[in-house]
């Protein structure tokens, strides 16, 4: 469990993923709609319970045990009224009539179709696509250019500041079964569905990491399909997005030992599943590696990601994630060396 | 058969020897015996539901716990969930309706008993089917709904997938069966004088809960016998690879599983509706309003099912309607719950252990009622979907509502099945734990959804906040866990130790109360006529009865 709490930098952070304190508008309007809806709930509440509980006090009598019947007589007989019955139809029915107002307007506020990319629209499009049990990225264009980078769960987006926004329109997308986008401090969820095309916006000015995981229940390992969204600054994200652009380095001519390392990673059949931009590893099935060493994590976000971390996966990734789609190789201890040292070299 | 066989038979079978309890139990037809098997059977389903809720719990007790693996956690809620209402909730609640309705009536029996016996030994055998998938090495793991395509062969390779769907199919059959039946009793074997506007509240409930089957089972029958095409013929109706639809498949789904929820606590409203007048010794307040409103959920609930969809990407239009008729469901319900209130309003409340259950579902199911209109809110719904709050809102619908209904009615009629008085002090002790681990259970799941925690997950990191919720929840679960232990001592121990009823212990107003406990093979020496909705009533105040108000 130790191994875990080392995610955070300090062990006893705890992360925020409360609905309540949106960094996005439309977090923002739902927070909104439902303290709302949670007042109107209160109140009627309070009303009906307190009838309940003034009921409960008020015309309690002790029952003489094994007696069914009270001394004193039946109360009153009081069959109805149609005047009564009127208002309290009404009345409800004003409720219900004040509520799919307010939801007509946040409805219409969050749930807007996504525009088309253009020309400095300062907008970021991505397109999401859930796996059993990890995020694909493919970054299709920012402020208007085009981009075509494919990254995998970590998230990188930018901040907007006062009076530039810096949307970011999702589409979302499955591989394989129905999976859930929720980031809760920055958007409602979305479903992501095989066969079907989703989208949802969200925008923030305020730099940081944003957690959340899938919310629809997708096989094994739904609970560790965790999302991360990391927030930079305009700037550091150009300069994000210009580096993950880039295919791997290749290693340095004459460092034998980093292309012995190269020559383990592309004669196994890691390269069926991974792709490594600038090398024959073309595989499409699992996490792109290219720019491995720019994630903070592994296994979607389950584990940090260090050395240590990355030769447990390798030896036996069931053994971190079980029931995850990579199977153990079973590799000699000097190949599983080589691979990590290849993989550090990701950056 | 040779004819020397048959006269050698024939001495044997003239004799009449008592048949063992076995042999008439498996070849009864009367729909009280029935109506106790449905209950037996749910109290069964309703133990193993239970312990399979406890071990989740354990398992979320501490982030990272290792207990179980994710494949048997997953195992898990697929069964709590598929035998909480299917083989629990449902059976429970027409079993009750099994015993009392024909009792409510007038009656002798359904009008159809041997297609109620077969309603209970189809029910019974889709159980046992959905629990054989055990014997494919491990249940299905794909949830109580069972979104495409995760149930296709793709993904759900074994066997235990198929088991599940054939076991719905047959329970359904089953369940259709026992629809049919209170259809036509409750339609066509009422006493002399018991027109539409006289029925027992019950009985009442239990015939709209019927109509709505009627309209559920079959789009779920329909869903899975696609499933079960797509996963051994190789068709492709949900598989999407190959050009399925997943969400036709959550369409179908809903359809069924919205109308659902009202089957599971019509009857309840209807036991309390039974319950509250007799121990407040009112009549029940707005009688024809009530009814009313049972149809108008029935009807409304046929049109909401897909606000369990907000998420999946729907046009804003679409997500308007059924943000607008869930909305409505709350009108209809709220008509019910002010004339509980009015009912008791005035009268001589004595807390008894059903009228405890009924105060207990009064004060919860008010509670489930309302963060049901904060997830009808569909924007709200956007963050609350599929998270822990959705979790603690419909138990709290189902255990604050339709299970407190079910004890309320459970405690009220024992008397009446079984000739004999339970332990009240047993019973407060069930309500209390019942009442406080419930408490302790749901409400911080409310919390927990907040806090961005989704359901189905075996597992979560420390850092999110979120295990000292997950802890409260436990250890509510593991309060409530006696409750039940003592229900079921309650009920078996006072079978022999009980105090003896009598026919009306109660002094209660509706026919059943009129015959002996337990009543005769028979039900009523001479059918009763009624004249009114308390046919008691007026025999007790024959200076001042119902039927000159109604």
């Amino acid at each position: 469990m130790s191994d875990f709490l080392l995610l955070a930098s300090d062990p006893d952070a705890l992360q925020n993923l409360s609905i309540f304190d949106p960094a996005s508008p439309s977090a923002e309007a739902i927070r909104s709609l439902s303290l709302l809806v949670a007042a109107i709930a209160a109140f009627i509440f309070l009303i009906v319970e307190g009838v309940l509980l003034y009921s409960v006090a008020r015309f309690r009598v002790a029952a003489p045990a094994g007696q069914s019947s009270l001394p004193g007589g039946e109360p009153p007989q009081v069959y109805g009224s149609q005047a009564i019955e009127i208002a309290w139809t009404a009345a409800p029915a004003l409720v219900v009539f004040v509520l799919v107002l307010v939801v007509i307007r946040t409805l219409w506020q969050v749930n807007r179709p996504n525009p088309t990319p253009s020309a400095n629209d300062r907008a970021l499009y991505v397109t999401v696509i859930g796996h059993q049990w990890w995020w694909e990225y493919v970054y299709e264009s920012y402020d208007g250019r085009n981009l075509g980078i494919v990254a995998a769960n970590e998230l990188h987006i930018p901040a907007g500041s006062e009076g530039a926004a810096r949307p970011v329109y999702l589409t979302l997308k499955s591989a394989d079964v129905c999976h859930s986008f929720w980031v809760p401090r920055l958007a409602g969820k979305t479903d992501l569905i095989p066969g079907h095309t989703n989208e949802l916006w969200f925008q923030t000015d305020k730099p940081g990491l944003y957690l959340g995981q899938c919310a629809e229940y997708c096989g094994t390992q739904h609970a560790n399909m965790l999302l991360r969204v990391v927030v930079d600054e305009p700037a550091e994200f150009e300069r994000w997005l210009a580096h993950e652009a880039r295919p791997a380095a290749p290693p340095a001519d004459g460092d034998t030992a980093a292309s012995a390392a190269q020559a383990v990673f592309l004669g196994q059949s890691c390269i069926k599943c991974h792709r490594v931009r600038g090398t024959p590893a073309d595989g499409t099935f699992g996490p792109d590696l290219t720019h491995l060493m720019g994630r903070k994590t592994l296994a979607a976000g389950m584990v940090p990601n260090d050395a240590e971390r990355l030769r447990e996966w390798l030896v036996d990734p069931q053994r971190v994630k079980p029931g995850c789609l990579m199977p153990a190789f079973g590799l000699e201890p000097r190949d599983i060396d080589s691979l990590v040292d290849y993989l550090a070299t990701l950056h | 058969m040779t004819s020397v066989e048959l006269e050698a038979a024939a001495p044997t079978a003239a004799s009449h020897p008592a048949p063992s309890l076995v042999y008439d139990l498996v070849t009864t037809v009367d729909h009280k015996k029935i109506g106790l098997m449905y209950i037996v059977m749910a109290v069964v389903f309703l133990v193993i539901g239970g312990c399979e809720a406890l071990a989740m719990r354990w398992q979320l007790l501490f982030p990272r716990y290792d207990l179980i693996g994710p494949d048997a956690f997953n195992q898990l809620f697929t069964m709590h969930g598929t035998t909480m209402v299917f083989f629990m909730g449902m059976p429970i609640l027409i079993g009750i309706g099994n015993y009392m309705v024909p009792l409510a009536i007038g009656a002798r029996d359904m009008a159809f008993p041997r297609l109620n016996a077969f309603g209970f030994w189809a029910t019974l055998l889709g159980g046992l089917l959905v629990y054989s998938s055990y014997a494919t090495g491990g249940a299905p793991a794909i949830g109580w709904f069972a979104y495409s395509p995760l149930t296709e062969r793709t993904f759900a390779r074994s066997a235990a997938t198929d088991l599940w769907a054939l076991g719905l199919i047959v329970s359904g059959t089953g369940t259709l069966a026992g629809a049919v039946n209170f259809i036509a009793t409750i339609l066509g074997m009422r006493a002399p004088g018991m027109n539409l506007r006289k029925v027992p509240f019950f009985a009442w409930t239990m015939l709209w809960t019927s109509v709505l089957i009627l309209f559920a089972i079959p789009p779920l029958t329909a869903a899975l016998v696609m499933l079960l095409f797509d996963r051994n013929l190789g068709a492709h109706f949900f598989d999407t690879q190959n050009g399925g639809s997943a969400l036709l498949w959550q369409h179908m789904f809903w359809f069924f599983g919205h109308p659902e929820v009202y089957i599971l606590v019509l009857p309840a409203f209807g036991m309390v509706s039974e319950v509250i007048p007799v121990f407040s010794r009112k009549v029940l307040f707005g009688y024809e309003f009530m009814a009313a409103a049972t149809a108008a959920i029935a009807f409304i609930s046929l049109g909401v099912w897909a606000h369990h969809m907000f998420t999946v990407g729907m046009s804003r239009t679409a997500d308007l309607f059924f943000v607008a008729s869930s909305l409505l469901v709350s009108i209809p319900t709220g008509i019910k719950f002010f004339n509980w209130l009015a009912t008791m309003y005035g009268g001589r409340i004595s807390f008894k252990a059903p009228m405890l259950f009924a105060f207990g579902f009064l004060s919860m199911f008010l509670i489930g009622g309302l963060t049901g209109i904060m997830l009808a809110a569909a924007p709200f719904d956007f963050q609350l979907s599929d998270s822990y709050f959705v979790i603690g809102h419909f138990h709290w619908v189902l255990i604050g509502g339709t299970l407190f209904g079910t004890f309320a009615g459970l405690y009220y009629w024992y008397p009446k099945a079984t000739g004999r008085m339970f332990s009240e002090r047993l019973a407060r002790w069930h309500f209390w734990l019942l009442y406080i681990g419930f408490f302790l259970t749901f409400g911080p799941m409310h919390i927990s959804g907040f806090l961005g925690m989704p359901r189905r997950i075996y597992t979560y990191d420390a850092d999110r906040g979120w295990a000292f919720w997950n802890q409260l929840t436990t250890l509510g679960a593991f309060i409530q866990a006696p409750s039940y232990a003592i229900f079921v001592y309650n009920v078996v121990v006072s079978l022999r130790k009980g105090r003896p009823a009598g026919s009306d212990p109660w002094d209660a107003w509706t026919l059943e109360w009129m015959t002996s406990s337990p009543p005769p093979s028979y039900n009523f020496e001479q059918i009763p006529e009624v004249r009114s909705r308390r046919p008691l009533w007026d025999l007790k105040h024959p200076d001042d009865p119902d039927w000159q108000y109604e």
